[in-house]
């Protein structure tokens, strides 16, 4: 029944004369995760508002499911779109309306009426009055509850009036494209899928890197890896997933570096790659999924020698999080069930069985100046043989 | 050893063969040309009924059995799943015990959990170093209450041979009543097996471990054997297994079947030879060890390996990446890192478990194939040793 959409967004409205570029940026959002479903759309600004028209037949679940996934978007409200022809026509449209969308007519409800358009001839109080009387007469079943009514009629009265009472929650954050891209340290866990829908929720486009280890990894691990940024890019947009082949330099910092400093050198290396990758990709930073204290590589301190090499921010969105907080998020953007598919990945190849949790940068720096051999040559083959997935959403 | 480049090699015949080119033919044949539904009234349908009569022809004829005593199914574990939970059912006032093994495959072992779900006492027999039963224990076992005996004539995760003949004998003698079903997956193509001649009232086989297409096998049932069906339906294969009959599936199947028993022996010489040479060659590589019995007393297709301080997936993909194709443990289950039921049966040692890689043949495996293998592991193991999860 409904022919369009109105799209309701908060944060974007108060940005001042940015306002119609984080506007532009949302209704090509919006285009853009249309382009998925099944139909014919247009999406238009209207005096500061967003409009899906529907211009076939659509999916109603479908049209919303993509909506939901669109940064930027606070509220999709199914809307009814009228032409003006006077109070009367308006109240037996609303009354129809009401006998479409709730089939049994017991409930308390609340007319709420705005008028945009100062010209109509009545004001908004009286609209709510007369309205909420004609619904009362109509369905004697219902009642008015002006404080916590279960049905909220909002009628406002614009070039057309907009009939909606349905207000389903959008994701919030800001359009994608909005505040420029990152790249994400993205591995088959949990925790970094979810790192980079944070970021992207605020804005943030998103490139990602993979540390792949043959024969370590296997290619179902590669595959797996794929599947989430796809579903990062549900949200996100479109990413550029960058597959490093690691195995040579995490073999010889096996060979050359103490045993339990493995994984703290290794990530070091991870981290110098993925800036060179994302000063290829015109980024503006790192994300990485990490979280005080959840594995040794992630104490303070661990962070801490990980973040030095870098040049660029680092964003970790989670680093406050507990883990059930960071698997909730995974839960809600279906993510988790892949995340928890069981394959190796190459942190965890040749993981010491105690590794240090404070390392000391000296001691750090000291035991690298072993990889100065060779590991400038492996830094270049890894870069050269980089394989970019474009992955769409 | 650089004198090999990558040479695709095929080790994994224990997982699926390559369909034959006979099998193949015929499937193509019935798909796109003899298409009818046998159930059909007109010259279509009886033409397709023509194939299926022809193909339980062929197959009856390997195994020595009529050809009532035949249902096709979708596969191994169909039949597996119909021999057990039909007969648990189709016999339960007779009693409710039933006993197996512990180096079942899954298509068994998780059948037999949800029989003892539905309230079957179930014996799981052990086996020795080489994954062997003892018949003493079955003898036990066997009680007034047993209803079945299901034992794998070959496993699939080391080739180790179980003694059919002399199990069913055992069984017989303590209970007359006891159904026998042998899970012979691995075994049929490998052996010539005379089911009635053995006293087994239950046979299961795979279509795609023979050279034929995946989605086809069948179950014997000897004759007046109570079974209940597992899918209701329009009542095809004399309401055993409804559904419209995969002709293209089964005739290709009896096609693959006949194909493999014909110059039988000189097929099994070459497997026992190609397997011979392979043991010779991999037992000379540091740290690696092969598991259960090797020579005739064990199957002809199937070589279980251990290489010390080399995880079995890195093996495997570094195999894959020479262009060698293997199993870690058991194909069927290895997509899920759990521990094998069968190695850890035979007594490896820790160790070993992660570490366990499968090769297996078929008559069209040549020895240069294994040759190259061979060199591949020689180069590579020691590389692979090295860097060790420490």
């Amino acid at each position: 029944m409904y022919k369009s959409f109105l799209i309701k967004y908060a944060e974007i409205a108060i940005k001042g004369k940015n306002r119609y570029l984080f506007e532009d940026a949302l209704v090509s959002q919006i285009n853009l995760s249309l382009k998925k479903v099944d139909g014919e759309f247009l999406v238009r600004k209207e005096q500061g508002r967003i409009y899906v028209d529907t211009l076939s037949d659509y999916d109603f679940d479908e049209v919303v499911d993509a909506l939901t996934k669109v940064f930027g978007i606070v509220g999709i409200c199914p809307v009814v779109l009228l032409e003006d022809e006077g109070f009367d026509k308006l109240a037996e449209e609303v009354i129809s309306y009401i006998d479409k969308v709730y089939p049994d007519k017991n409930f308390s409800f609340k007319v709420n009426a705005r008028r945009a358009r100062k010209n109509y001839p009545m004001e908004s109080m009286e609209i709510n009055a007369v309205m909420g009387e004609r619904i009362l007469a109509a369905y004697p079943n219902t009642s008015v509850d002006v404080h916590k009514p279960d049905v909220m009629i909002h009628i406002e009265i614009r070039n057309k009036i907009n009939v909606y009472s349905t207000v389903i929650p959008g994701p919030g954050g800001m359009p994608v494209g909005t505040n420029g891209k990152a790249m994400l340290l993205l591995s088959g866990g949990i925790d970094s899928p979810v790192a980079g829908y944070m970021i992207a929720k605020r804005g943030v486009a998103i490139d990602a890197t993979y540390f792949h280890a043959p024969p370590y990894t296997s290619e179902r691990a590669k595959q797996k890896v794929v599947d989430l940024a796809k579903i990062v890019a549900r949200y996100s947009g479109p990413i550029n997933l960058h597959v490093v082949n690691f195995t040579d330099i995490q073999l010889y910092i096996y060979e050359q570096c103490p045993h339990e400093e493995l994984t703290i050198i290794m990530r070091r290396y991870m981290m110098k790659l993925a800036e060179h990758f994302a000063k290829e990709q015109k980024c503006l930073g790192l994300i990485t999924g990490e979280s005080i204290g959840q594995v040794a590589s992630q104490t303070m301190q661990s962070l801490a020698a990980t973040n030095e090499v870098c040049t660029m921010p680092v964003y970790r969105p989670l680093i406050g999080f507990d883990k059930q907080e960071i698997v909730a998020i995974s839960e809600k953007i279906d993510a988790y069930e892949t995340s928890i598919l069981p394959f190796e990945d190459c942190c965890t190849i040749f993981v010491a069985k105690h590794p240090v949790t404070k390392p000391n940068l000296n001691v750090i720096h000291n035991d690298e100046k072993k990889l100065a051999e060779k590991i400038d040559q492996l830094m270049q083959e890894a870069i050269d043989s980089v394989e970019v997935i474009h992955i769409e959403g | 050893m650089e004198a090999y480049k990558n040479m695709e090699t095929y080790l994994d015949n224990s997982a699926t063969t390559r369909c034959s080119k006979r099998a193949t033919d015929m499937m193509v044949k019935l798909l796109t040309e003899d298409y009818g539904n046998p159930s059909s009234l007109h010259l279509k349908g009886v033409e397709a009924e023509k194939y299926i009569k022809e193909a339980k022809e062929k197959i009856a004829k390997t195994l020595k059995i009529e050809e009532k005593e035949l249902v096709f199914t979708s596969g191994g574990t169909e039949s597996n799943n119909m021999a057990l939970i039909g007969t648990a059912l189709a016999n339960k006032r007779a009693g409710n015990h039933i006993i197996t093994t512990a180096i079942e495959h899954a298509s068994v072992s998780a059948t037999t959990a949800y029989l003892e779900e539905l309230g079957f006492n179930v014996t799981y027999l052990k086996v020795d170093s080489n994954g062997i039963i003892s018949l003493e224990e079955l003898k036990e076992a066997v009680t007034d209450e047993t209803i079945l005996v299901s034992l794998m004539m070959v496993n699939n995760e080391i080739g180790a041979v179980e003694p059919i003949e002399e199990a069913v004998k055992v069984i017989k003698a303590k209970n007359p009543n006891t159904l026998v079903h042998v899970d012979a997956i691995q075994a049929y193509g490998k052996y010539r097996i005379y089911p009635k001649k053995l006293g087994i009232d239950l046979l299961s086989v795979s279509g795609h471990k023979i050279h034929a297409p995946k989605g086809t096998g069948f179950l014997f049932i000897r004759d007046k054997v109570k079974v209940k069906p597992l899918i209701y339906g329009g009542g095809q294969q004399k309401g055993m297994r409804s559904g419209t009959e995969n002709v293209p599936g089964v005739a290709a199947l009896a096609e693959a079947a006949a194909e493999i028993y014909e110059d039988f022996d000189e097929k099994i010489d070459h497997l026992y030879a190609l397997k011979q040479h392979f043991v010779e060659g991999v037992q000379k590589i540091d740290g690696v060890t092969v598991n259960g019995k090797t020579g005739r007393d064990s199957a002809p297709q199937i070589v279980s390996v251990s290489i010390e301080g080399v995880r079995s997936e890195v093996m495997l993909h570094t195999l894959e990446d020479r262009g060698i194709y293997v199993s870690a443990g058991s194909a069927c289950s290895s997509n899920k890192p759990s521990v094998s039921a069968t190695l850890t049966a035979i007594g490896l040692k820790k160790n070993l478990l992660d570490s366990t890689i499968r090769f297996s043949f078929c008559v069209n495996t040549t020895e240069e194939e294994i040759d190259y293998a061979l060199s591949v592991m020689q180069e590579v193991i020691p590389r692979l040793q090295k860097y060790t999860r420490r």
